[in-house]
């Protein structure tokens, strides 16, 4: 997803036998759907883990407005342009809130920025593909912010206050990207046989690195399962995909697009779609630094950081003569 | 790394009539700035005609270990709500 193979304890979720008392008056209130708010006493790999998977969220809706503005200056019409530009805009609010949850748990932005910017801390390996025509566009919004969505709507019951509340917001304006998307998507499967060309092949593109989205398997993960019983992770990796691609398939039938697997069949006994895994050992390599696009989007990240450094001095000089002016008078 | 910008709590008055209401928190070097920044984040959908925004170390909080010593004792005072009263149906609303 977002956050992708987020490392928790790497012990398993603890038995009850194990816990201190205050771990155990902590869990209760998890299990209890409590949310736990920054003040609050909680345990150690909760908190790191939390800012793991925030700080990784957070990355993934920055470094994302890469692809997309990419597309910013060549949108097909004005209000292409005017709508691609507010989605755009969205994404760094959605950065914003998710960076301001991750503060809560005492971790600073520049922190987490740098983190980013030296690659410890990663973002969500979609991003690390490229937008190459208009339709990768339409492709992101329906493929990328519907895998997405998929994630962030159980989140919003997550068990920290101030990351639930985020959630919500997003969740509200996250909708939009998706349709508008899916509307990108209908304009060209309609059109013209090249721009129908154009769509099916930013499906093509697009399909497995969107599946990839949602991580391996996590059946037997330590990681995954502490952080369910934290209520940090809601659903298994493989119910979220299996679920992404049942909502899909209907949608891209409508457009009159073909989906790239062969082995896409009903299944009426799981009551869902069969379809093939992506190959994994592009995901891995993808989020090694491989990537067709890894250099770049760190390179634009690093840029962006070090030409705005002027305008962040800058304007924190200027607010502190005029406090200092104030305080003269 | 630079000095980092100070963190602002933001408050938005959704309509007209409404309290403000703590919607989420950015860093801005200034009021003036937090304003703008609260503007173009927490209002891009009409949510608001009015903003707040206070520097966070401004804000004073209970404890989360006081919780039991603040809030207990209004717990018992069931009678502060009106619901605790039977009136008899003849009275009429009330």
């Amino acid at each position: 997803m977002y956050a992708q193979m987020v490392q928790s304890t790497g012990q398993g979720a603890k038995s009850r036998e194990d816990m201190s008392p205050e771990e155990r008056a902590f869990q209760d209130r998890i299990d209890a759907d409590q949310k736990i708010e920054p003040r609050d006493w909680m345990p150690d790999g909760y908190r790191k883990t939390l800012i793991r998977q925030i700080g990784q969220h957070a990355h993934s809706e920055i470094v994302g407005q890469l692809p997309e503005g990419n597309w910013i200056t060549r949108a097909p019409t004005l209000e292409r342009k005017m709508i691609l530009l507010a989605k755009v805009q969205d994404e760094a609010g959605h950065g914003l809130y998710l960076y301001a949850a991750a503060e809560t748990l005492g971790i600073s932005r520049d922190e987490l920025t740098e983190q980013l910017l030296s690659g410890r801390m990663k973002y969500s390996s979609i991003f690390n593909y490229p937008t190459l025509n208009w339709a990768d566009i339409g492709a992101v919004g329906w493929l990328v912010d519907g895998a997405a969505i998929m994630n962030q709507v159980p989140l919003q019951r997550t068990s920290y206050g101030p990351y639930s509340r985020a959630m919500v917001r997003i969740c509200k304006e996250e909708s939009f990207h998706q349709r508008q998307g899916y509307d990108i998507m209908m304009k060209m499967a309609q059109g013209t046989v090249a721009q129908k060309k154009m769509a099916q092949d930013a499906l093509n593109r697009l399909w497995y690195p969107s599946l990839m989205m949602f991580g391996p398997s996590d059946a037997d993960s330590v990681h995954s399962a502490q952080s369910m019983a934290w209520k940090i992770k809601i659903n298994s990796n493989d119910e979220l995909r299996q679920k992404f691609v049942d909502q899909t398939v209907p949608q891209a039938k409508y457009l009159g697009l073909t989906i790239p697997d062969d082995n896409l069949v009903w299944n009426e006994d799981k009551g869902g779609w069969d379809y093939s895994d992506p190959d994994w050992s592009e995901f891995f390599d993808v989020l090694k630094g491989n990537g067709p696009c890894n250099t770049e989007r760190l390179e634009a990240r690093n840029k962006a950081w070090d030409d705005g450094a002027w305008v962040r001095d800058g304007l924190m000089a200027h607010a502190q003569k005029k406090r200092a002016a104030a305080a003269a008078e | 790394m630079s000095k980092e910008w100070p963190l602002w709590e933001i408050f938005i008055r959704g309509q007209h009539g409404l309290s403000h209401r703590h919607v989420g928190s950015l860093h801005a070097p200034d009021a003036e700035m937090a304003i703008k920044n609260a503007r173009d984040v927490y209002t891009r959908r009409n949510e608001g005609v009015s903003i707040w925004v206070v520097e966070a170390n401004n804000i004073a909080a209970s404890s989360p270990s006081a919780k039991g010593p603040l809030y207990e004792p209004s717990e018992s005072k069931i009678y502060r709500h009106p619901t605790f009263f039977d009136i008899p149906d003849e009275v009429g609303h009330m």
